[in-house]
């Protein structure tokens, strides 16, 4: 890894991972995100990306190896909202601050606040069942935002969602990322959506999953949708899908 | 997304008819085929089996000395069934909650909430009244037996229901136990709460007509007075109060079903009226 001044908000070391089954899930694996990278991992189905988020949480400890990481004000978007079906869109934002004790008023804003950042203004005081998938997933972004947090962790949000969808929730997520400035770790099947939100792309292996190759994406942000359509996006989404299918066997 | 659309004053008068029409269809059906085996399937010296509908209504409904006979024994049952039910959703709640805080009361526990649940009422008849009498005791006593198995296990199951992905995000905003109980599983515990309790009430009241045929002591309850009614050979009155009886079924159902839905309707039903 290049020397960086920068110091990393969320670091891997040599972790392994082996369940009490025996079964191998991650073997070696070492990488930093640093403030302001935006990091992707893709990788086959059951290769363990997911087991990797919930050891960086702390929801699950590595058999071997270190996590450095500031656990407190960890974002974290699991693959379904999981909102409180109970909750009114701006009681289920304001939950995680709840848990935090934050003060009430100040609960309040911080939740009204993101919940126009991510576009639900006007469905505040809606229950869950009267809101579509993609908003779901919004109010649930939303909630992880209330904290601000400096390092922000995605296990396969969009995977339920409809393509064009998808599309605007990545346009989204990577305008946030901009304009937060976390440290993202986004896990997905979808190399498209790696490629546009990412700063770097890794590639996983099949069981044991190993990072096999590591991609720089070098486009500017903010970016653009159109950007699927460009040839050098492409060529990039080709380069990782051959190796993706080489990790594959 | 946000509104329905609006119905129609003529659409919801048609879908009222829909579901209206079809049950006073067949309760005219029904009081035909009773006209006719009060008049014509019993031998005048015979009816005083089945009196006519209007009969029924005249002794037990018009009289008042009859009618208001009915309805204090009705009370008593009512909250005989009423105290029973309490203090089975006291109990329920509390074994529940300690049930789903760890796996080992869960399964101390379970093997004779199922035995509680298998006693046939009547065979614990004589030693509910050598413990607590013949009187409304053990007529609580048994509302409280019948009543408290569909809350535990509902209750139960519903504490358990709360998916594991908010588990997850409790655990890592390092929720304490309390929290969790009161911010997630309670409240996800509501919708099969609320079904066992629909449950819990119906049996609780016929816990309460049941005790009272053998725990007749004190207060007469509406079970008393139907074994009274039925042994003067009072046609007229035993049918009133079975209908009675019946309407306090029902009443109790549509009041715990009205409880639910003004607790939880607004965001559990998949679909709700407002």
């Amino acid at each position: 890894m290049k020397p960086d001044t920068k110091e990393a908000a969320l670091s891997f070391k040599e972790i392994e991972m082996t369940f009490p089954d025996g079964t191998e899930a991650l073997k070696d694996i070492s990488f930093d995100i640093k403030r302001e990278e935006f990091v992707t991992i893709v990788g086959p189905s059951g290769c363990g990306k997911s087991t990797l988020l919930k050891i960086a949480s702390g929801l699950l400890d590595a058999t071997g190896g270190t996590v450095a990481v500031d656990r407190d004000r960890l974002g974290y978007v699991f693959q379904d909202a999981t909102l409180l079906p109970w909750r009114t869109v701006i009681r289920n934002v304001e939950l995680l601050t709840e848990l935090h004790n934050v003060p009430k008023d100040e609960r309040r804003s911080l939740a009204l606040e993101t919940i126009e950042t991510v576009g639900l203004k006007g469905f505040e005081d809606h229950y869950p069942k009267s809101l579509s998938g993609g908003m779901k997933m919004r109010a649930s972004l939303a909630r992880s935002l209330t904290l601000k947090p400096p390092v922000f962790l995605f296990d396969e949000p969009f995977g339920a969602v409809d393509e064009i969808t998808r599309e605007h929730l990545n346009d989204e997520t990577q305008r946030l990322f901009k304009s937060e400035g976390f440290a993202g770790l986004f896990i997905t099947h979808s190399i498209p959506e790696a490629v546009f939100m990412s700063t770097r792309v890794l590639v996983m292996s099949a069981r044991p999953g190993r990072i096999v190759e590591e991609y720089e994406v070098p486009f500017d942000y903010p970016r653009h949708p159109d950007l699927r359509f460009e040839p050098e996006f492409a060529r990039l989404n080709g380069e990782i899908s051959k190796t993706l299918r080489g990790a594959h066997s | 997304m946000t509104t329905a659309s609006p119905v129609s004053p003529r659409g919801r008068a048609a879908s009222t008819a829909r579901i209206v029409l079809p049950p006073m269809f067949l309760g005219v059906v029904i009081l035909g085929a009773w006209y006719s085996v009060s008049y014509f399937a019993l031998a005048e010296n015979k009816r005083f089996l089945l009196q006519p509908p209007h009969q029924v209504a005249k002794v037990g409904f018009l009289e008042w000395e009859t009618f208001s006979e009915i309805l204090l024994a009705l009370w008593s049952s009512t909250k005989v069934a009423a105290i029973g039910l309490v203090i089975a959703i006291s109990i329920g709640f509390v074994l529940a909650t300690i049930m789903s805080q760890t796996k080992l009361a869960e399964r101390a526990l379970f093997p004779y909430l199922v035995v509680l649940q298998a006693i046939p009422i009547l065979a614990i008849v004589p030693l509910i009244q050598f413990w607590f009498g013949s009187g409304q005791l053990s007529r609580v006593v048994v509302c409280v037996i019948i009543a408290l198995f569909p809350i535990i296990v509902n209750t139960l199951f519903g504490l358990q229901s709360a998916e594991r992905g908010m588990h997850d995000l409790f655990t890592l905003h390092h929720a304490n136990r309390i929290t969790r109980l009161r911010k997630l599983m309670f409240p996800a515990a509501l919708p099969a709460v609320f079904a066992g309790l629909r449950i819990s009430a119906g049996l609780s009241v016929i816990g309460a007509i049941v005790g009272d045929f053998f725990f007749g002591r004190g207060e007469k309850g509406i079970g008393q007075l139907l074994s009274k009614f039925a042994s003067r050979l009072d046609g007229e009155e035993l049918l009133a109060a079975v209908i009675m009886s019946s309407l306090l079924g029902v009443a109790v159902f549509l009041l715990f079903g009205w409880i639910q839905q003004a607790a939880i309707g607004k965001w559990y039903a998949a679909s709700s009226n407002d």
